[in-house]
């Protein structure tokens, strides 16, 4: 087996492939075959690195060199000056925004000084369709500890005192979650793996499943173990059919390995794994929702209890944990549960997987441990507000989640802040806001999608965020009241009050947590019909100042709707309640004699 | 198990574990509004799918509130079924639901019988505080011959799709879409006729707005009756009289047979028949061809096809023609009472009175909306004209009555025309699950042994259990029999049969609860078993009343046969009074 001196970190997940990461692997490798470097140098595919706003990445190891934006025409100078001579190339490497400098060492990356990798440890280090990658990386090492060192009770015991609380959005703790469904007897049990990922933005999920699957099957199978299952089925969504094929892969070589099958590693415990594809519906994320439409039933969710862990698939005991949850286990059970527990805070245990996106300057993907604060994810991992605008809000837990705002950067990010705070952890979307974004078009926006996602089961949710979002419209065209806040503030809470689904119960979030901590902002779009922000259309105030304008009457001929009038070398003058705000007569006139509010 | 105590408004209750909270505020006599909730104990069926909200309460250290009729009881639970919280979010929660209804009460068919309409009055709500101009959620009306569906009136509480699944197994209806425009339909929202609806009826009996209503032939039947040159029969469906009195306030179970008799030549109709007549009829058709196949199986004959099953009831007719195509020439080709009523009142009774086929038009009064259906096949039509023209329910009778200012109490009894009204007890009990077969058994047995009986009632074979089995022995042969109401149990039977695990000789089927009593044509039950068991227990009693009570005595059947058919399976029979099957599998 080759020794190679190098090797050279491509990411290939989703986004760096979308931007060609496939022609530059191609392009390395023939450079170093026609350099001769073979011997020398490897090539790997591996998952995400997380700083998917700078893709395509290569990171070269062992001087951990970490380019960006590498195109395949780059691929010649890497191999000719770093990988033959040595000598970085300087022009490829990470720029830090504010000191403008070329770093040359990923770890002094402001974007990674902060992080812990835990659940994303392999991704964007091993090849993800390789499983000697991964057990050289200790890879199925806790599997073989659970099951021939450990009895189930043992191994539940352990996973209860690390703490870790399940990631999908509840945070409910993962060890008693085991426990109940180890303790409901039957012949057949179920352990499911979430991989609906849903929340717009969120992708930790789909970067685990496609950088790093064997840790997921490792899970999993530990999983059954502990609660007696001998089945395992993973949900995923039909339209992330890259983690669908590596995934694949990978439960075909545990098979290979006798790590899935009859009598693992030698032991009477039998695990296999299958895929189930979700069509995308959001609500397939909670867990009764996710099982009948396993079962090819109408994917809605039923009253619970009776909870999953007791009649789940086909009506059998089942556990279902989310993809970053599993991914946390292996570790786990390797370095021990004090170890896990040592990171994060007092009830929120371990590292915490955040997409980073909105008006930020790094977008991606982040892992950092529990505990750490909003100031700290956004102005030192994300590298702050894009373009040097002033931070406004940061919405968290996706559409379930809530606006928080400066008050709260310094608030240790972990379950139960962010719950105090009007919002929730969710799977770990993070979508930073600046004073551009009008927070009640965020509100709206956040419900067009919850309206969209509703199953249609309970009414609240079904009228309820119709209603909600048909009032938010209102009030963003200009023609809201304040008996209209009134209103939707008590929809709201009726809303989460009633509804039979996390989806419900947490939708009204982002317009309670809006209404909260922006009042002002809504008071002006009611009262005044201003809209700071300058995003909603129908609230813009079009005027004409009266000592520029020339009477030229461009502007009367650009009205559609003879909302201006005047005298010709006469100032005009635009009747407020004809204007319909398109501005024409804005982009007609020519001595900037029209202000826009 | 045990019993566990909880504190519903500060009232200690002892209740059952595993009970709702619904059923143990119910104990104590608290009565939390529902709406999706739907209890049908006689099926032991019940629908709680925790959709509407409305019987939503406030549970002592729950973060939010708890749907009572799917949330069971622990020790020790704290419940409040009043507070201002519960209160404000069940009103909150059903303005939502009206917002996104028609506001066209007064004009609705299930006015007055809307449960919604109900919750609204109860609730005291007097405005819908929505945004002007909220959108309500529209889609296509979709008629059928027996039903008709107006889903913007849909409020998805999803009875209708529990009933036609879980009761029925007919596999119509399921929601589809989602969100907002989530609505019951059948797949792909293809029409009813399109979909393997059997016209049952039974999701209408459910339904508890004005989304499923039945298809009303009612105006034709006053422009008929307002029409010089047309004479108008009218024939009643034994079911009718033993439920129509509850539609004017009268106690289930009270028999209005004489007064509806008057209700009806008040109405102008010419003839006022009966349908027990045409059952007596049946009998004779589907007796001889029971004892013609069993007598065959006796003497050795292995091609004979047993067991015979019952052909009576419309709704079944269909189900077996969608989902059992390869059986259909196990089912008796006796036509059903109604559609043998109408082919013999087209010929022999049009004869009689010297009226042209056409310018006789045959009303019946049916407790089922499957009736509608059928006597639209096109098989029941001759160059186009319906041996039946118009079928209306008894519901519908009721209304009929009503908008003519007939005073329904205060009628005198009066009595049936002749030759069509005479009937026996056998006619009466068609009525009835497990009244068809014995019905049969009563003639039957007679025929076969050449013995009187000794005994008209047939215990064994009666009783509200969905499926049940007897052995009748016609003298020493044994005659093994099935019986399954509601069309669930009538699968489990056909499996059954189909796979070779029963051994039966005959079959009786009704596609709904109790049998023709229970139909979706009748007065709504809302799911009280009692009201059920009132019908049957009067229906028996008509039959105890009768002094003749085995259909081949009818004098008037006798001179039929005597004057006009011939005999029982003879030439005549096999054009008029049977008829044929289709394979109608969907899929």
């Amino acid at each position: 087996m080759a020794q190679y001196k190098m090797h050279l970190l491509v990411c290939g997940g989703t986004g760096c492939r979308a931007s060609q990461s496939e022609k530059v692997v191609e392009n390395l490798n023939s450079e170093i075959k026609k350099q001769g470097l073979e011997n020398d140098a490897q090539v790997v595919t591996t998952g995400c690195f997380g700083f998917c706003e700078k893709g395509p990445i290569v990171k070269i190891i062992p001087d951990n060199t970490f380019y960006t934006q590498v195109t395949p025409e780059d691929c010649a100078e890497i191999v000719s000056e770093h990988v033959l001579k040595g000598r970085r190339v300087h022009r490829l490497l990470y720029e830090d925004p504010e000191t403008q400098k070329h770093i040359e060492d990923s770890k002094h990356m402001g974007f990674y000084q902060k992080q812990i990798r835990i659940a994303l440890r392999n991704c964007g280090f091993i090849d993800p369709e390789n499983i000697d990658e991964y057990i050289a990386r200790d890879g199925y090492a806790a599997l073989g500890k659970v099951l021939t060192e450990m009895t189930p009770s043992e191994a539940i015991d352990l996973l209860k005192k690390s703490g870790l609380r399940g990631r999908g959005g509840g945070g409910f703790p993962t060890g008693l979650k085991w426990e109940i469904a180890a303790s409901n007897k039957s012949d057949v049990k179920y352990v499911v793996c979430n991989a609906d990922e849903g929340d717009p933005g969120a992708f930790m999920d789909r970067s685990i499943l496609e950088g790093d699957s064997h840790s997921i099957i490792e899970a999993m199978a530990i999983n059954g173990y502990c609660i007696g299952a001998q089945y395992g089925l993973v949900y995923i969504r039909a339209e992330y059919p890259l983690a669908i094929k590596r995934l694949q892969t990978a439960i075909a070589q545990a098979k290979e390995y006798g790590l899935l099958g009859e009598n693992i590693l030698g032991t009477n415990f039998s695990f296999d794994i299958e895929l189930k594809y979700g069509a995308g519906a959001f609500v397939c994320g909670e867990e009764t929702a996710l099982i009948h439409s396993m079962e090819g039933l109408r994917g809605e969710p039923t009253v619970k209890p009776p909870f999953p862990a007791e009649k789940g698939y086909l009506g059998k005991p089942t556990n279902v944990n989310n993809v970053e949850t599993f991914a946390n286990i292996p570790v786990i059970f390797l370095k021990g549960a004090e170890w896990f527990a040592s990171i994060g805070t007092e009830k929120s245990k371990g590292t915490k997987v955040f997409a980073l996106a909105g008006k930020i300057n790094n977008v991606g993907l982040i892992e950092v441990p529990m505990g750490i604060t909003l100031r700290e994810v956004i102005f030192e991992i994300g590298g702050g507000i894009k373009d040097g605008k002033k931070f406004k809000a940061v919405q968290t837990g996706g559409p379930s989640g809530g606006c928080l705002t400066e008050k709260h950067l310094d608030t240790p990010i972990d379950f139960d802040n962010l719950l105090a705070a009007g919002s929730m952890m969710g799977s770990g979307g993070m979508i930073v806001m600046d004073e551009d974004d009008c927070m009640v078009s965020i509100a709206k926006f956040y419900l067009e999608f919850t309206v969209e996602e509703s199953c249609g089961k309970c009414a609240p949710c079904r009228v309820g965020n119709k209603r909600l979002h048909e009032l938010l419209e209102k009030i963003c065209n200009g023609k809201g009241t304040e008996d209209d806040l009134e209103h939707l503030k008590n929809l709201s809470n009726v809303i989460k009050d009633t509804s039979l689904c996390g989806l419900g119960q947490t939708s009204p979030n982002p317009v309670l947590s809006t209404l909260e901590h922006f009042q002002d902002e809504y008071l002006a779009h009611v009262r005044e019909r201003i809209c700071a922000a300058g995003s909603c259309k129908a609230l813009k105030l079009y005027t004409i100042i009266a000592d520029k304008c020339t009477g030229c009457t461009a502007c009367t001929r650009a009205c559609p709707v003879a909302a201006i009038t005047g005298e010709k070398r006469q100032p005009h003058i635009i009747d407020v309640d004809k204007c319909i705000r398109c501005g024409a007569c804005y982009d007609k006139c020519k001595f900037s004699a029209i202000y826009v509010q | 198990m045990g019993n566990i105590k909880v504190k519903i408004d500060n009232i200690e209750v002892e209740v059952k574990r595993g009970s709702t909270i619904y059923q143990a505020a119910k104990q104590v006599g608290i009565d939390i509004p529902v709406l999706c909730y739907m209890n049908l104990n006689h099926m032991q069926i019940e629908n709680r799918p925790g959709g509407c909200r409305i019987c939503v309460v406030e549970v002592e250290g729950r973060r939010n509130l708890a749907p009572s009729c799917s949330t069971e009881c622990t020790d020790g639970m704290v419940v409040k079924t009043k507070s201002i919280r519960v209160l404000n979010a069940r009103k909150t929660v059903l303005e939502l639901i009206l917002s996104d209804h028609p506001p066209k009460c007064l004009v609705c068919s299930s006015s007055g019988k809307c449960d919604l309409q109900e919750l609204a009055q109860r609730f005291g709500i007097r405005e819908v505080h929505m945004v002007e101009n909220a959108e309500v959620s529209t889609y296509r009306k979709d008629a059928s011959p027996a039903l008709n569906r107006d889903m913007d009136k849909c409020i998805m509480c999803r009875r209708c799709e529990t009933v036609c699944n879980d009761v029925q197994t007919v596999g119509a209806l399921s929601a589809v879409n989602r969100g907002f425009m989530s609505v019951v339909a059948p797949a792909f929202e293809q029409d009813l006729t399109d979909s393997p609806c059997t016209f049952c009826g039974q999701c209408v009996a459910v339904c508890p707005t004005g989304a499923l209503t039945p298809y009303d032939d009612t105006p034709m039947i006053i422009r008929a009756l307002a029409d010089p040159t047309k004479t108008v029969i009218v024939q009643t469906a034994p079911a009718v009289r033993a439920a129509l009195g509850e539609e004017f306030g009268m106690n289930p179970g009270t028999l209005v047979t004489g007064k509806m008799v008057a209700a009806l030549r008040s109405l102008g109709f010419d003839k006022v028949f009966d349908t027990d007549f045409a059952a007596d009829l049946t009998i004779m058709e589907e007796g001889a061809e029971l004892l013609d196949r069993i007598t065959k199986y006796v003497n050795g004959d292995k091609d004979v096809k047993l067991p015979i099953l019952t052909s009576c009831c419309p709704a079944w007719v269909n189900f077996f023609e969608v989902y059992f195509p390869d059986m259909l020439d196990v089912p008796s080709t006796a036509r059903s009472p109604q559609q043998m009523f109408g082919s013999i009142a087209k010929t022999y009774y049009a004869d009689i009175l010297g009226v042209k086929r056409e310018d006789l038009v045959v009303v019946s009064i049916m407790p089922c909306l499957a009736k509608k259906y059928e006597c639209q096949r096109d098989e029941f039509k001759v160059n186009g004209n319906p041996d039946v023209d118009y079928s209306i329910s008894t519901r519908e009778l009721a209304s009929l009555i009503k908008s003519a200012n007939i005073n329904f109490d205060k009628l005198e009894d009066e009595e049936f025309d002749l030759p069509m009204g005479e009937s026996t007890g056998a006619g009466v009990i068609f009525g009835v699950t497990g009244g068809v077969i014995e019905a049969a058994v009563r003639t039957a047995y007679e025929v076969f042994t050449g013995n009187k009986l000794n005994r008209i009632n047939f215990e064994e074979l009666r009783g509200l259990a969905g499926i049940r089995t007897a052995t009748i022995y016609f003298g020493e042969t044994p005659i093994h029999i099935g019986i399954a109401h509601q069309l669930g149990n009538a699968r489990k039977l056909l499996n059954g049969i189909r796979e070779g695990r029963y051994n039966f000789h005959a079959i009786e089927i009704m596609a709904c609860p109790g049998g023709c009593i229970g139909g979706a044509g009748q007065p709504l039950h809302h799911g009280d078993s009692s009201v059920i068991k009132a019908r049957y227990d009067a229906i028996y009693k008509e039959d105890a009343g009768k002094s003749i009570r085995k259909s081949h005595e009818n004098p008037y059947i006798i001179k039929l046969y005597e004057d006009f058919l011939g005999k029982p399976l003879g030439e005549k029979s096999h054009h008029l009074l049977h008829t044929h099957y289709f394979d109608k599998h969907k899929i």
